[in-house]
């Protein structure tokens, strides 16, 4: 199992380490602290937007996941707005690139 | 330690022609040994070259088209800066002895494999530089109260100024409603605001003090480096709207020339896209934070060419393994008072500012004559 082979199948998981328990990202099979073994695990698919944009119609926005790890990924629904809540509905990889398609919904008080 | 001087310096014009990569070089290589006096292939120890091309070995290839068996010679990549990078390596060499002489060549093609980063797929489908530069655009103007309208003064500018440079790739004026009014990129991102990948090369020799006067009566020295490398991949930057290795490799490189920002007469800043020179300006700490712009308007409206004299990235054009050097060029001539139509009034400092990657990693050059 790796991230890529994974995300082949819409799984996005994270990479953490075993020994310090970081999350160490981009994903790796080793830890960029203690340079120990990392394990896979699944990545919680609930983010927040830190900054966002659109191209024609289509929003897109760099997110924020286990208050760690910053994706790009495509808005697929909602009006997006920054430190606004987004999740993952799909990931995978097409033509040679990732992909992350997220919905946006407005923070409830 | 031998100081380490820029001796000599040749360019081709920035364009779209479909030219092979060995060409370049050599074309960017002859032009420095007919404008360098009394230089001979014999007097060079190392051969670099800067290219983010997929083609192998060429510096030994430049090298044997140009009649050189040279101690030292490979190439350099590192995206946007490898300019830069290639002179800092020619530094060191002239300065733990191993080289007097070095030759720079960098060149690139319009169709240069380092226009995108392969590596951060994390960017997703969003991997080409408008995107990243869209999110600059956007985190700047709202944390900064910054306008697309004031951000367009930087393509303005740079456009004007690199109609006074021979080698440019633009030579026409556009104003302001011309940026606002061309092909909208994203929401926060316009055609104009960008740099063109384009095809060009340049050359620069640098010498130890010892052999500097065989070459030229005005030698331009380097008087302070610094860089910084802080991530490869974008979301890692911690913030959008500044750029922090810019930052640390400024700090580092006014304490190697013992100057500060008030020293510097004349600078070249990487302006991949409009909203990059208001951001490097704030991070060097020529501007307050947020102030990059007030500065560029100020110098636009006084007629002053101290940023960006030939035009910047946007003006010039951007072949990427070509950039930085030409970036040098500029400041070495200014220095030499050799700027033509371009001359920044008593230029006697002048500071280099070449970054790779949404500023992941950055070069800052000081320079004095």
């Amino acid at each position: 199992m790796n991230f890529e082979s994974e995300l082949k199948k819409g799984k996005f998981l994270i990479s953490e380490c075993n020994h310090c328990k970081k999350i160490v990202w981009p994903p790796s099979e080793f830890c960029n602290q203690c340079l120990k073994e990392n394990s896979w695990r699944k990545c919680s698919p609930i983010g927040t937007i830190i900054e966002f944009s659109k191209k024609e119609n289509t929003y897109f926005c760099v997110a924020k996941f286990e208050n760690s790890i910053k994706i790009i990924g495509e808005i697929i629904s909602g009006i997006p707005k920054v430190n606004g809540i987004v999740k993952i509905v799909d990931c995978g990889i097409k033509n040679n690139n990732y992909f992350f398609k997220m919905t946006s919904k407005m923070l409830s008080n | 330690m031998p100081k380490v001087a820029i001796v000599g310096y040749g360019q081709t014009k920035f364009s779209k022609e479909d030219l092979k990569i060995e060409s370049i070089l050599l074309k960017a290589t002859k032009n420095l040994f007919d404008s360098t006096s009394n230089l001979t292939q014999k007097d060079i120890d190392a051969v670099l070259v800067s290219t983010n091309n997929n083609s192998k070995y060429l510096s030994a290839i430049l090298s044997e088209m140009i009649g050189i068996q040279p101690k030292i010679s490979h190439s350099i990549e590192s995206l946007c800066n490898s300019g830069t990078n290639s002179i800092v390596s020619a530094y060191s060499y002239i300065k733990s002895g191993l080289a007097e002489v070095v030759l720079i060549s960098g060149a690139e093609r319009y169709d240069s494999p380092g226009q995108i980063l392969e590596w951060d797929n994390l960017r997703g489908e969003y991997k080409h530089p408008v995107f990243w530069a869209s999110i600059f655009s956007k985190s700047y103007k709202k944390k900064y109260d910054v306008t697309d309208e004031d951000l367009a003064f930087v393509p303005v500018k740079n456009h004007k100024h690199s109609k006074n440079n021979p080698y440019a790739f633009s030579q026409k004026n556009i104003s302001i409603e011309d940026v606002l009014n061309s092909k909208k990129l994203t929401d926060d991102l316009r055609l104009l605001d960008c740099s063109r990948p384009c095809t060009g090369g340049s050359s620069v020799l640098l010498a130890s003090e010892k052999y500097c006067k065989q070459f030229t009566d005005c030698p331009i020295w380097i008087t302070g480096i610094g860089q910084k490398t802080t991530f490869a991949s974008f979301t890692k930057n911690q913030t959008f709207h500044n750029m922090e290795s810019t930052k640390q490799a400024a700090k580092s490189a006014f304490n190697m020339a013992k100057r500060c920002q008030n020293d510097i007469d004349v600078m070249e800043i990487h302006d991949a896209f409009s909203v990059c020179e208001p951001m490097a300006l704030d991070s060097i700490g020529f501007s307050n934070q947020g102030e990059g712009i007030k500065m560029i308007k100020e110098s636009y409206s006084s007629e002053s060419s101290k940023i960006n004299p030939r035009g910047g990235l946007i003006g010039s054009g951007h072949p990427l393994g070509a950039t930085g050097i030409s970036q040098t060029i500029e400041i070495t001539q200014q220095l030499q008072s050799k700027a033509n139509k371009r001359q920044v009034d008593k230029a006697n400092i002048g500071l280099i500012h070449n970054m790779a990657a949404a500023a992941t990693s950055s070069t800052v050059l000081v320079l004095e004559n």
